[in-house]
């Protein structure tokens, strides 16, 4: 029984790492993706144009130019000097945000009085926008304090920002705890789905099942090389964030890799069931597709379920990725503690079961 | 017609060329048989007349012209059926044919006097808006044909239209041909069948490359006159008989005919004594006429010997005489379509059973059920007493199955698919070790442990395939059209083990479209649409068709009778070529 | 070799083709299944702009003075929030996720209130970092309802409000700044790119797998018409499920449109021609349709998502990725697709990314009609 499961990862690993063209499909998307997303997938706004048109010829307008000019989300600063330009500046995205300095500025604060700035954005791109906004906004709070006569003080409080588990909000301590989940994700569908397909279209699906492996036999010699292949890219992720992109691992390894598990078997339950729903190649490849998308774009990893509409949150319960990223994050970067990890590792527990009981069925009713 | 000057082809990266210095001339109205061996040069051979591949040496004139050079005028002229026919699987057997007419530019009224002409000529007319994946392996060749006639080609070009396809559409795909022929079309034909090749008018017989011999069939046959001869009136085991044979000296060749033993004999041998083979005291010596198949076999060196080393190595299995494998009313329904109607049967210990039928009868439907691979719909299959579909794992133990399609690994290495096959079936450690060293040793696989499956020669591929098969040693062996592509040498080889098997107690139920293998069964079941409609010994099957104009007919007589005796109900609902793995 | 087009033959190829996309169900799915499928997904769950952010407020003061600080966060429509009176319990709450940062309203808020001069009070805002974009819109919002709150503190007290500088922001083309009127568009090029390529990567590899290219090689087909036929039915096909996006991205998803559709047409078509490219010279180069099917998703999508400035900002990459993304077709769609939405026909926009899109269609069509030979070796 055990040597038979044996004899079957085995094979399923020299499937998987003898054939130079698969071991490719394998490593590369892990290399690519951990040297492209943490310097590709960031909603920081650095080294952006600003454009300025400035109305007032005041000193005021002219220091605070020079602070925007030395802000770390511009490189570069262009001076306009009518209404068409500005209009051309933002319509041609020649600049994420142009600031509009009324020509009574100066005027204005020299008066005693509160003046308004004019920040126009593009609302192609709103988001980054938005940041750099909040950046600008920084800049001229500092200003009017500095400015401020302590004696004509209105301003009784400021706020500090303390960033936890990520000081500097740093995109990469959010992409590659991310990284790990997504990554598992893939590579288990693919050598579950994929490789049942495989041997459908081969004709070796038939050959397991006239020898005296259980369908469950074949179920488990098909889990266990995608726990390994998947467990091990996991790992090359989460060395390569410790010691390449130096992200402080504070959690326990041991509760990480054990949650991994579980998560990995709910995910090869979900290979399993497309598999023995597809019989091609292509229909199992699309059937991942199909899958996958919704299983990344709604995890939270690109934009937060918070934000999703209600009734889209509780759908992604059924979503385990969701639940796993919760984890990797949790451990990795907060240590959070068992109580906590259990919250969110028992609907992984739940679907795993679920899962793997339907493609049990569907497995062992595959004769028909 | 065709002129092939010193041809050579060389692959990239492969050692030993595929054509080395090739000359022969092709002549119209005649068809030119191309045989060999697997791995001959047959396809490269075809590919290279058809501009798809370029000579690396020498050259080729089709009418003066050149393949490569002047494709565009050429390409009008030849008509090529590629190995898997070229049909869209998804299309019309009309959609088809359009497609190919628009692409030779056939239009107006001759396309439709054309089709119509092909249409009846092919007896697909009933068909034409069926999709050719759906049709039976037959028809698809003959679709195959019509498409390629389309452009009224000078040359046909047909690769290996025979494979898999029963002996009925194969004799009906010839008679078209021949057709042809006599319209002055030069036909080069490349196939694996040596009674196909003996009516050819010429024949080139290749092997690795090279050009064994280029002439008349006849001629190459009648250097063998006096040389084959049967053994008529055994009394005793006839595959001990042809054992013995096959082991001595002057024997060449020798397979079973029924009842009977036909052996090749080497030149200048006197006359062996049948009684030497313990053949019965009845037993006699009778010439008979030598075939284009002895010619092969003697031009390739003869046939393997009658000693199966890989029967020698397995574990003999008490013959307690029980019936081992048995149909009870099995049925299996597809929709309303029966596959399989209410079959049934019974195979004892030792037996070899064959079932025959045409493409489509229901064989593989049946064969599925028995091995457990498809449930019933009603009625029962057993296997030593156990109903495998309530899947006893251990009952699968004593199974041994070689399926139609080669089935293996083809990403792993030899060594890694024995060793995979004999673990899943719980061989470890030293035992495990010494079965894959034993089969290594028995299939000459020990320059080949590295290589990947993909990469071998067909009969490489069936030989592993047989050997991950038996390595565990099991009671019944199950083999789907286990020599389907394969050459007559490699053949006897296969039934060499097969029969040496048997004689150790292993049962064996096989598939089969070679009528001569047929021969070497026990007992014969003749399926056709879904139904047994005749069963018994190759021989007693044989007597059924014996006619006064036939005393004495082939076995593929007596398949072609059996089936067309048959009443025709429906032949406008033929059965459906369903997928067997769905 | 023939180079000429014949019409007829071509136009057989092209029937044939149109005949395997209509009873092919895979094709279909891919091209018009899985679109609106992805464009919902995109359309509901890709939101950046967090419209109530859950915050929490730990009131250490519980003065009326804190408690009306805290009165301005409850009004933010902006803010989602909770309020505890001990700081462990709210570091627990973001630990576990359920606000993504807090407010500190410290013991000696309303003492310190009272004073009339001397140092401004911190308050400490904490966030959860590990979710960065979300942790700055809650420093941004934060900082927002802070500064209401003291405006009208000031106004209260009868103070004139201190001559403070005010940053009002005003967003061209999208006022309310959604972020779906500029994630809608830019999701229709991931999509327009994924079935492009997957499309017509399976197409050549197909054949070749089928042992049908054989006998269309042994035909008098041209490796013009052979490539033609499998550009244009899958164009039409593309065509159509990219209208099928933007009129769910228009009906469904209310997105407003402000171009013309013609422009649309002609630079939609652009991209698709290097779509399909793509996909072509993938299938025809890796000959196998698995392979081609993964290769199209590694090369096109992945790219597509992150490289082509539709979530994240190219301007703030390294240098050598932003320069990579010059090669990225799915960039200047992108690009192309936000201004036709939202700002409609913006000409030096729209013609630099034609211009682009058109020689990415012609390297891949071209590189492909050089990997077609004709014969099998």
């Amino acid at each position: 029984m055990l040597h038979r499961i044996v004899t079957l990862v085995l094979k399923e690993l020299q499937t998987l790492l003898q054939d130079p063209q698969s071991r490719t499909i394998l490593i590369l998307p892990v290399i690519l993706q951990l040297a492209l997303f943490p310097f590709a997938a960031t909603l920081e706004v650095t080294n952006n144009t600003l454009a300025v048109f400035n109305e007032d010829n005041g000193n005021e307008s002219l220091e605070l130019i020079k602070r925007f000019a030395q802000a770390q989300a511009f490189s570069e600063l262009h001076m306009l000097y009518d209404e068409t330009e500005v209009r051309d500046a933002i319509d041609n995205q020649q600049a994420l945000l142009v600031i509009r300095f009324p020509a009574d500025f100066s005027r204005q604060l020299a008066a005693g009085r509160g003046a308004n700035i004019q920040a126009l954005l593009d609302g192609r791109r709103s988001n980054s926008g938005q940041i750099a906004f909040g950046y600008l906004q920084e800049i001229i709070e500092n200003y009017s304090e500095e400015r401020d006569n302590p004696a004509n003080r209105a301003t009784p409080s400021r706020l500090v920002f303390r960033h936890w588990f990520n000081p500097n909000l740093d995109y990469v301590r959010h992409i590659v705890p991310s990284l790990v989940a997504i990554i598992t994700t893939i590579s288990t569908l693919i050598v579950t789905s994929l490789s049942v397909a495989r041997e459908h279209e081969q004709g070796t699906f038939d050959q397991l099942l006239v020898s005296p492996l259980t369908p469950n036999m074949i179920m488990v010699g098909k889990t266990l090389p995608a726990m390994l292949v998947a467990i091990s890219q996991a790992t090359i992720i989460l060395l390569a964030g410790i010691f390449i992109y130096h992200i402080p691992f504070v959690g326990s390894f041991w509760l990480l890799y054990a949650s991994m598990v579980f998560y990995i078997l709910a995910l090869a339950g979900f290979g399993l069931l497309i598999s023995s729903i597809c019989l091609t190649q292509q229909q199992s490849f699309l059937g991942v597709f199909s899958f996958v998308m919704p299983t990344i774009l709604l995890s939270g990893f690109v934009a937060p379920i918070e934000n999703m509409p209600v009734w889209l949150q509780y759908l992604d319960w059924f979503n385990p990725l969701t639940h796993f990223i919760v984890i990797v994050k949790g451990v990795f970067l907060k240590n959070i503690g068992l109580p906590l990890l259990l919250h969110n590792l028992w609907p992984l527990m739940a679907i795993a079961a679920v899962t793997l009981g339907a493609a049990n069925w569907l497995f062992n009713r595959q004769l028909d | 017609m065709v002129c092939l000057e010193s041809v050579q082809k060389h692959f990239k990266g492969s050692a030993k060329p595929a054509l080395t210095g090739f000359s022969a001339d092709i002549f119209p109205g005649a068809i030119t048989g191309l045989v060999g061996p697997d791995g001959a040069g047959k396809t490269t051979l075809i590919r290279l007349m058809a501009g798809l591949l370029t000579p690396s040496a020498g050259s080729i004139r089709i009418q003066g012209l050149d393949p490569i050079a002047d494709a565009s005028t050429l390409r009008g002229m030849i008509g090529y059926m590629p190995q898997k026919f070229g049909l869209y699987e998804d299309l019309t057997v009309l959609e088809n044919l359009q497609l190919h007419a628009d692409l030779r530019g056939l239009l107006g009224e001759q396309r439709s006097h054309t089709f119509n002409r092909l249409l009846e000529f092919t007896d697909l007319a009933r068909f034409t808006s069926r999709f050719a994946g759906k049709l039976s392996g037959g028809m698809k060749q003959k679709l195959g044909l019509a498409c390629a006639l389309l452009g009224q080609p000078r040359l046909l070009l047909l690769d290996e239209p025979g494979v898999g396809v029963d002996p009925i559409s194969r004799r009906e795909l010839w008679k078209m041909v021949n057709a042809l022929a006599d319209q002055g079309i030069a036909v080069i034909w490349s196939t694996a069948y040596l009674d196909e090749a003996e009516l050819c008018q010429q024949v080139l017989l290749m092997n690795e490359g090279q050009l064994l011999f280029y002439g008349r069939p006849a001629e190459l046959t009648s250097r063998l006159q006096d040389r084959a001869f049967q053994i008529r009136n055994i009394s005793g085991n006839r595959r001990k008989v042809l054992a013995l044979a096959l082991c001595r000296p002057d024997v060449m060749d020798g397979v079973i005919q029924g009842h009977n033993v036909r052996l090749l004999l080497r030149p200048h041998v006197a006359l062996p004594d049948p009684r030497e083979f313990n053949a019965g005291a009845n037993a006699e010596l009778v010439p008979v006429a030598p075939r284009f198949e002895d010619a092969f076999i003697e031009a390739l060196g003869g046939g393997p010997g009658g000693y199966s080393e890989l029967a020698h190595r397995l574990q003999p299995i008490i013959d307690d005489n029980d019936t081992v494998v048995e149909a009870v009313g099995l049925t299996k329904l597809f929709g309303d379509f029966a596959a399989t109607d209410h079959v049934n049967f019974a195979v004892k210990r030792g037996e070899i059973f064959g079932l025959l039928g045409p493409n489509g009868a229901g064989k593989s439907t049946t064969f599925r059920m028995l091995c457990g691979l498809l449930k019933p719909t009603s009625g029962n299959a057993h296997v030593l007493g156990i109903d495998l579909k309530s899947s006893a794992s251990l009952a699968r133990q004593q199974l041994g199955y070689m399926a139609q399609k080669f089935s293996l690994y083809g990403n792993l290495t030899v060594k890694q698919n024995l060793m995979f096959f004999s673990g899943i079936y719980g061989l470890k450690g030293r035992q495990q070790q010494a079965m894959v060293d034993s089969m290594t040793e028995v299939f000459n696989f020990q320059a080949l442990l590295a290589r990947k499956t993909d990469t071998l020669p067909l009969g490489f591929k069936q030989r592993l395939a047989l050997a991950c098969a038996v390595m565990h040693g099991p009671a019944i062996l199950f083999l789907d059209e286990p020599t389907s592509g394969v050459d007559p040498v490699t053949r006897r080889e296969f039934w060499t083990h097969i029969n040496g098997m048997v004689e150790k107690g292993v049962t064996v139920i096989v598939t089969t479209h070679f009528m001569d293998e047929a021969e070497y069964c026990d007992r014969i079941a003749l399926v056709f649409r879904g139904q047994i409609i005749a069963a018994g010994t190759p021989d007693q099957l044989k007597a059924q068709v014996a006619t006064t104009a036939n005393p004495d007919p082939t076995m593929e007589d007596a398949f072609i009778t059996l089936v067309q005796s048959q009443p025709n109900p429906d032949l406008s609902n033929p059965a459906p070529a369903h997928k067997a793995t769905s | 070799m023939n180079r000429t087009i014949s019409l007829r033959r071509l136009r057989a190829l092209c029937h044939k083709e149109t005949l395997q996309i209509i009873r092919d169900p895979s094709s279909n799915i891919i091209a018009f299944v899985l679109p609106v499928l992805l464009l919902f997904i995109f359309g509901y769950g890709i939101n950046l702009d967090s419209t109530a952010v859950r915050i929490g407020v730990v009131l250490e003061d519980t003065s009326p003075e804190a408690r009306h600080f805290a009165d301005n966060l409850y009004g933010s429509p902006y803010l989602d929030v909770t309020t505890q009176l001990t700081r462990s319990a709210m570091e627990e709450a973001m630990i576990a996720e359920q606000v993504r940062g807090f407010i500190v309203i410290p013991v000696d808020f309303s003492t310190k209130l009272k004073r009339a001069a001397g140092p401004a009070t911190p308050l400490l805002v904490v966030t959860d970092g590990s979710a960065p974009n979300t942790a700055s819109f809650v420093q941004n919002y934060l900082r927002g309802a802070w500064h209401e709150g003291l405006l009208q503190r000031a106004d209260e007290q009868g103070k004139a409000a201190a001559p403070n500088i005010t940053l009002e922001p005003r967003f061209w083309f999208n006022a309310s700044a959604e972020s779906r009127n500029y994630l809608i568009p830019g999701s229709i090029t991931i999509i327009i790119t994924v079935i492009g390529t997957l499309l017509t990567s399976l197409v050549v590899a197909r054949e070749w797998e089928r042992g049908t290219m054989e006998a269309l090689l042994a035909s008098p087909v041209t490796r013009t018409e052979l490539l033609l036929s499998k550009l244009l039915p899958y164009y039409v096909l593309g065509i159509i499920s990219l209208f099928l996006c933007v009129a769910v991205a228009v009906f469904i998803l209310d997105i407003p449109f402000r171009g013309s559709l013609l422009v649309l047409w002609g630079i939609g078509s652009l991209f698709l021609a290097s779509c399909l490219g793509m996909g072509l010279l993938l299938s025809t180069s890796l000959r196998n349709q698995f392979n081609a099917a993964q290769a199209a998703l590694n090369a096109a999508f992945l790219p597509a998502l992150m490289l082509s400035g539709f979530i994240y900002e190219i301007r703030s990459m390294p240098t050598a990725v932003q320069a990579f993304t010059y090669l990225v077709p799915a960039r200047y769609f992108v690009t192309a697709m936000q201004t036709i939405f939202q700002a409609g026909n913006v000409w030096p926009v729209l013609l630099n990314s034609s211009l682009f899109l058109l020689m990415s269609s012609v390297f891949f069509i071209g590189m492909t009609a050089l990997k077609t030979r004709r014969g099998l070796e």
